[in-house]
């Protein structure tokens, strides 16, 4: 079947469970049975998790429609406080640890490194978030995901997300250790494939990040307990950040990752320059983290200096990053629709890609609502003068549910069209469904970032339960909640289906052991063409200048009407 | 193959159409990084973070001080206060309600003195759009001249409890 | 290809998993953290004229 596109298999290896490894029937490749197990476990309790935070996201709509203001005030910032931890925290480190345990072992036909350290991990991150789940449904956390000083909880929120940090950091040095091994041991000759690389840069960041949540959990948990003082909330509000902003730039190393994945194993595609997206990874690993300063840019206490370099990512270097991946993405899947025959004008082999396929339509839809709606937005928000028409309005919940949604969550459901069938051996059910529910998602999401950030441009508060009392807000506010409600109630559909596809299909998808799995639509090749017929073209993939030509564009508009709009508050430094 | 163990020369220089478009990238972000010391330098909108170490208590007691030495009348029980132009004027925010109203002139510029004396508020000043933190412990000062005149509003959006969504305030300018 | 070249200092970089390690923690600890720490720290007392 879709072996013409896929890597031949390496040294064979004995389909014996006595060795810890298997033979995948579709792509050949050796699994190791551990690294399997625990991808099964993570991407279970991710989806859980998932499931909660999208519960908790319609209720959450529903109330800032305020036509429907359904939950009642408190309730309301109880449920705010799930959604942030459940999406932000739970749903995206577990199912980005099954994706770490994926990388460090299948493509280097590698054996995870320990099971007892696997297990560990795993249950430190699930009691950590069940704990944490507990105690903000009982009321004892209203705090919200960020939890600013001097805003205080109970102490086992501190502690529940502690444990989740630590397990999680555990899992990260298990892929440390397993490609520490996999090198010594000469499982595999000369440098690491992409997708590996890209989930090691995620794995750093995960470090960064993680030392962060250390750093102020622990003696924001100390405090909780009365054992010593208040940290003071601008260093709080500071560290934190190097905690949340950062997970979620691992969240893009592994959403970058599994784009080059999914290209992969739905056209054929690779990477026209392995150099360029491997440096655009160095940039992301050296220069990515710095910009957490992009949530303090109105604060007070920390300088001009120190805000205009962090935020810029020094000079931009990881914007540019971005914008390498967002060409070299495409291109890739031009490059291999092009030598597969599909040649027509400068978009033929976007009309005859394989969106039949959730996971290729899923990455592409990803692929798009990030770099055009989250990237720019977030670049352009980030600015930190503009950052003061902006700072804690809808506006950057747009921007942030554009990037983070429609982005990493988008891209993590359509690699799972691939995950269960490859890992779990089981053929999706619905297929009908399922090839309908990346549009779903992605739509409703799109809809939930426009409806807010338009409504943000207009003044409206995030984090706030009702805009009424401040007695300014008019017609057009309403308006834009409203899309934002529409936009979410479709978005959660797709959530809901997706959970539903997922749980159905473990349970009762057919199984596909001893052969290839179904196949959703791969790119066949055309008769007479020839792999690698374009490898000398350095100017073959005229689709995707056009599109990253627009994109530029966009970029340029957006950010400059945004500069307009700054200069036309008053003064003020 | 990104799945696959590159080929043993895969280091190589970009060429042609990802080469230009790394160029143009970068050339875009350059174009980025100048904007900002740019607008700080030459730009009238900027967020320096001036701020200043005060407890809430001394910071409570300087806002009243202000507020009765500047009162000129008063509105729902919270009093207007127009500082000196070109002077010093100080406004707090608690749960759930920024104190005082400040008047103030068009064309004038002042220091604005925020301070919040319980937990982290959001200074949102509508329908400029106009956003900054405002936190316990910190006199975050901003050198501030309103150019337009009017009634405008206060929202708080940074959460600070069950009356967040009531903590609304008032600026006039004349 | 010449055995004894040594291969180009970006790629090195790119196959040394330790040394983008420690780069990618030692950078943003110095350049966020370390430097906003310093900041913070840095504050002077109100003076409230």
């Amino acid at each position: 079947m879709s072996s013409a596109t896929l890597p031949a298999p390496a040294a064979p290896v004995l389909p014996d469970a006595a060795t810890g490894f298997r033979r995948c029937d579709t792509t050949g490749l050796s699994v190791c049975l551990a690294a399997q197990k625990f991808i099964k476990l993570n991407a279970v309790a991710a989806v859980v998790f998932l499931l909660v935070g999208g519960i908790a996201a319609i209720l959450l709509a529903l109330t800032r429609w305020q036509a429907v203001h359904l939950l009642p005030v408190d309730w309301f910032y109880r449920i705010l406080t799930l959604h942030g931890l459940n999406m932000l925290i739970f749903w995206i480190l577990f199912f980005e640890v099954a994706v770490l345990y994926f990388a460090c072992t299948i493509p280097l036909k590698a054996q995870l490194y320990s099971k007892k350290v696997a297990w560990v991990s795993f249950a430190m991150m699930l009691t950590g978030a069940l704990m944490v789940n507990t105690v903000i449904l009982q009321g004892r956390a209203d705090v919200l995901l960020t939890s600013y000083l001097p805003l205080l909880a109970d102490s086992k929120f501190y502690l529940g997300i502690i444990l989740v940090a630590v397990g999680t950091l555990i899992g990260v040095y298990n892929f440390f250790a397993t490609l520490y091994f996999a090198k010594r041991n000469r499982t595999y000759e000369g440098s690491m494939p992409l997708v590996t690389f890209g989930a090691t840069a995620a794995a750093i960041i995960a470090v960064v990040t993680l030392l962060h949540g250390a750093i102020v959990m622990i003696p924001t948990f100390a405090y909780s307990m009365g054992w010593i003082g208040q940290p003071d909330p601008m260093w709080y509000r500071m560290i934190w950040w190097g905690l949340g902003h950062q997970s979620q730039q691992v969240n893009v190393c592994a959403m970058v990752a599994i784009w080059y994945l999914i290209a992969n194993l739905s056209t054929g595609a690779k990477p026209v320059n392995e150099t360029v997206c491997r440096g655009a990874f160095v940039l992301y690993i050296l220069f990515i983290n710095l910009a957490s300063a992009h949530h303090l840019l109105v604060d007070p206490g920390v300088g001009s200096a120190w805000k205009i370099w962090n935020t810029s990512y020094a000079m931009y270097l990881a914007v540019l990053a971005s914008m390498i991946h967002g060409f070299t993405v495409p291109a890739s899947v031009e490059m291999a629709m092009r030598e597969k025959g599909y040649m027509k004008g400068l978009f033929g082999w976007v009309t005859s890609a394989p969106w039949r396929n959730p996971a290729f339509a899923g990455f592409v839809l990803s692929l798009m609502i990030f770099g055009f709606i989250g990237g720019i937005t977030g670049v352009t928000l980030g600015t930190q003068q503009i950052n003061i028409i902006a700072h804690n309005t809808l506006r950057i919940t747009g921007h942030f549910h554009a990037t983070v949604v429609g982005g990493t969550s988008l891209a993590f459901m359509a690699v799972t069209y691939y995950v269960i069938p490859l890992i779990f051996r089981r053929d999706f059910i619905w297929r009908g469904a399922a090839r309908l529910q990346p549009w779903l998602f992605g739509g409703g999401i799109l809809l939930v970032s426009l409806g807010m950030s338009f409504a943000g441009s207009l003044g409206v508060p995030r984090r706030d339960y009702d805009i009424e009392n401040a007695g300014i807000f008019g017609p057009a506010a309403h308006l834009f909640l409203g899309v934002m409600g529409i936009g979410a109630i479709t978005a959660v559909v797709g959530l809901l289906l997706f959970v539903v596809l997922c749980v159905g299909t473990i349970l009762f998808g057919e199984k596909n052991n001893g052969r290839a799995m179904a196949d959703w639509g791969t790119a066949k090749a055309m008769v007479g063409s020839r792999e690698g017929s374009l490898a000398h073209d350095h100017w073959a993939m005229k689709g995707t200048m056009a599109l990253t030509g627009v994109f530029l564009a966009c970029f340029a508009v957006y950010y400059f009407a945004n500069w307009k709009a700054l200069a036309d508050v008053w003064p003020v430094r | 193959m990104s799945l696959a163990i590159p080929d043993r020369d895969w280091y190589k220089a970009p060429a042609g159409a990802e080469k230009l478009w790394i160029g143009l990238a970068l050339l875009w972000c350059f174009v980025m990084s100048v904007m900002m010391p740019y607008w700080h330098f030459r730009g009238k909108q900027n967020s320096r973070g001036e701020a200043y170490a005060v407890q809430p208590a001394s910071f409570l007691e300087r806002t009243e001080k202000f507020a009765a030495a500047n009162k000129v009348g008063e509105r729902n029980g919270i009093p207007i206060v127009e500082p000196a132009p070109g002077g010093d004027a100080y406004l707090i925010g608690r749960m759930w309600s920024w104190f005082p109203i400040l008047k103030l002139r068009q064309g004038e510029t002042y220091r604005l003195h925020l301070s919040a004396l319980d937990l982290q508020h959001g200074f949102s000043l509508q329908p400029l759009n106009m956003n900054f933190q405002v936190l316990p412990g910190y006199d975050h000062v901003l050198t501030i001249t309103p150019t337009s005149k009017g009634e405008f509003t206060i929202v708080c959006n940074e959460f600070c409890g069950i009356g967040h969504d009531k903590m609304i305030g008032k600026i006039l300018v004349e | 290809m010449n055995n004894e070249t040594k291969d180009p200092l970006l790629k090195r970089l790119m196959d040394n998993t330790w040394l983008l390690l420690v780069l990618g923690v030692v950078i943003p600890l110095i350049s966020y953290t370390l430097w906003g720490w310093i900041e913070l720290g840095t504050i002077q007392p109100a003076t409230l004229p």
